[in-house]
């Protein structure tokens, strides 16, 4: 094993620890103090307008393939995706997830089902909801538009790998009128999503979603896991440079 | 009460099956290696799979778009012809036969294109949309850093602007310095938020499977 694979199991192995620690220790915390995010906060706010004034929501979910390295944003949208579809269960218009990729898309479905199971709603699950919109990026985004336009959704929630095209959705959104909340792991669509979304989450926040919907006490463990390992980093960056400063490395 | 028994299995296996595929990264085993090569090739073979899944949807929900009557039902009826006549020309020239070639040339190409166009105009309308709805510090160093750049890309009618082309311009500077150190901070955030993710899911937290 090379120096650089023991430093990368060590630091997932470091991880993990730390991730069970906090969720040994956080289920005797009551009430964790999370960072206030003005996009999460405007979540449960539209969620309760939508549900109330029958408007229609929808979960854009990127087109990173699950095969893929891309597929961690899609996976915080399907938590995201979970917890919405319960909370909008007695919503008289389903709520609408679309992806550009075949894998996410069943999974999306997936996790419909089981949301609305769970709620004993299953009576509200669609094999339509859970859309494939396109395969390539233009055609994903020109697939998704109409349910912007034409369903009407008051909500639009985009989470996931995006490109560029993330430019015309949210376009969409922001023109017919709704909130738009939005999250990538790509540098080109975060740049997008700063300058076009009403709600944008740079950088890690869109992986703290789950913590924020109240996904579960994992979520929150993680999350506290990622502050340590980035102070930790940070301590090592500066490290680096000084000891880099100063010749001895 | 109704057991359901899948969600556990399901849980199971794609637990176990994360973890072998994991350990097969770091632990050179011949045994785990050739466990994670063939769960990558079943992974792989899945997706394909998944794809015509997903296709099958796609035509359902502009079918069902078509058949209800439903806003934009044309734009749908226009879907399903142009997959029926790219499927028989595809199946009967192949992929990369001649009809196929020609539809990707003259019909996709353009289409994407002329979409990429409208991605330019909707850019520059986001930025000025932007500083209409957040007058922030933040906003306008966000602006004036999109009009450097730009500026900068190549001389303007042929002149050079001091200061702002060349190599120690103030483009050159910006995405030498400022720009490099940004993105690598947040490519860390978001390289710490995926471990996290793929985490929970191996621990079985997060079920994207629906288990």
């Amino acid at each position: 094993m090379g120096g650089s694979t023991t430093l990368g199991l060590a630091f997932v192995l470091l991880f993990f620890v730390l991730m069970v620690a906090f969720m040994v220790t956080g289920r005797r915390e009551s009430g964790r103090h999370l960072r206030e995010i003005r996009a999460f906060q405007c979540i449960g706010r539209s969620i309760g307008l939508a549900v109330e004034s029958g408007k229609r929501l929808h979960v854009s979910l990127g087109r990173g393939s699950v095969a893929s390295s891309t597929s961690a944003p899609g996976l915080v949208g399907l938590s995201v995706l979970e917890r919405i579809a319960r909370a909008t269960s007695m919503s008289d218009r389903p709520l609408i997830a679309t992806s550009g990729d075949s894998g996410l898309a069943i999974l999306s479905q997936d996790a419909l089902k089981s949301a609305y199971r769970e709620v004993g709603a299953l009576d509200q699950y669609l094999a339509t909801s859970g859309r494939l919109s396109g395969l390539t990026p233009f055609s994903y985004a020109a697939g998704a538009l109409p349910v912007m336009y034409d369903e009407e959704s008051s909500l639009n929630i985009f989470l996931g790998n995006f490109g560029a095209e993330a430019a015309l959705m949210i376009d969409a959104s922001e023109r017919g009128g709704g909130i738009t909340l939005a999250g990538s792991d790509s540098l080109p669509a975060q740049a997008v999503i700063y300058a076009a979304a009403h709600e944008p989450l740079i950088g890690e926040e869109m992986f703290a979603a789950g913590a924020y919907v109240q996904a579960g006490p994992a979520h929150l463990a993680s999350l506290r896991a990622q502050d340590v390992l980035r102070w930790a980093l940070v301590g090592g960056i500066l490290a680096g440079a000084a000891l880099k400063l100063l010749g001895v490395i | 009460m109704k057991f359901n028994l899948r969600a556990p299995i399901s849980t199971v296996v794609a637990m176990a099956v994360g973890l072998i595929v994991l350990a097969g990264y770091f632990i050179q085993l011949p045994l785990l290696t050739s466990l994670r090569r063939i769960f990558l090739q079943w992974g792989v073979i899945l997706a394909a799979s998944a794809l015509v899944v997903g296709v099958v949807n796609l035509l359902s929900v502009h079918w069902r778009k078509v058949s209800t009557q439903q806003k934009g039902g044309v734009y749908s009826a226009v879907l399903l012809v142009s997959f029926a006549i790219t499927l028989v020309v595809a199946g009967y020239s192949g992929p990369t036969g001649g009809g196929t070639m020609w539809i990707f040339r003259y019909v996709q190409i353009p289409i994407e294109s002329s979409l990429m166009a409208i991605l330019a105009v909707a850019l520059a309308y986001a930025i000025a949309r932007l500083l209409r709805r957040r007058t922030d510090a933040f906003s306008i160093v966000f602006a004036i850093t999109v009009l450097a750049a730009l500026l900068g890309l190549a001389p303007i009618l042929g002149v050079e602007i001091p200061g702002l082309h060349g190599p120690d311009g103030l483009r050159d500077l910006l995405a030498r310095i400022p720009a490099l150190a940004g993105a690598r901070g947040i490519l860390l955030g978001v390289a710490l938020g995926a471990i996290a993710t793929a985490l929970r899911v191996l621990m079985g937290a997060d079920r994207p499977y629906g288990g």
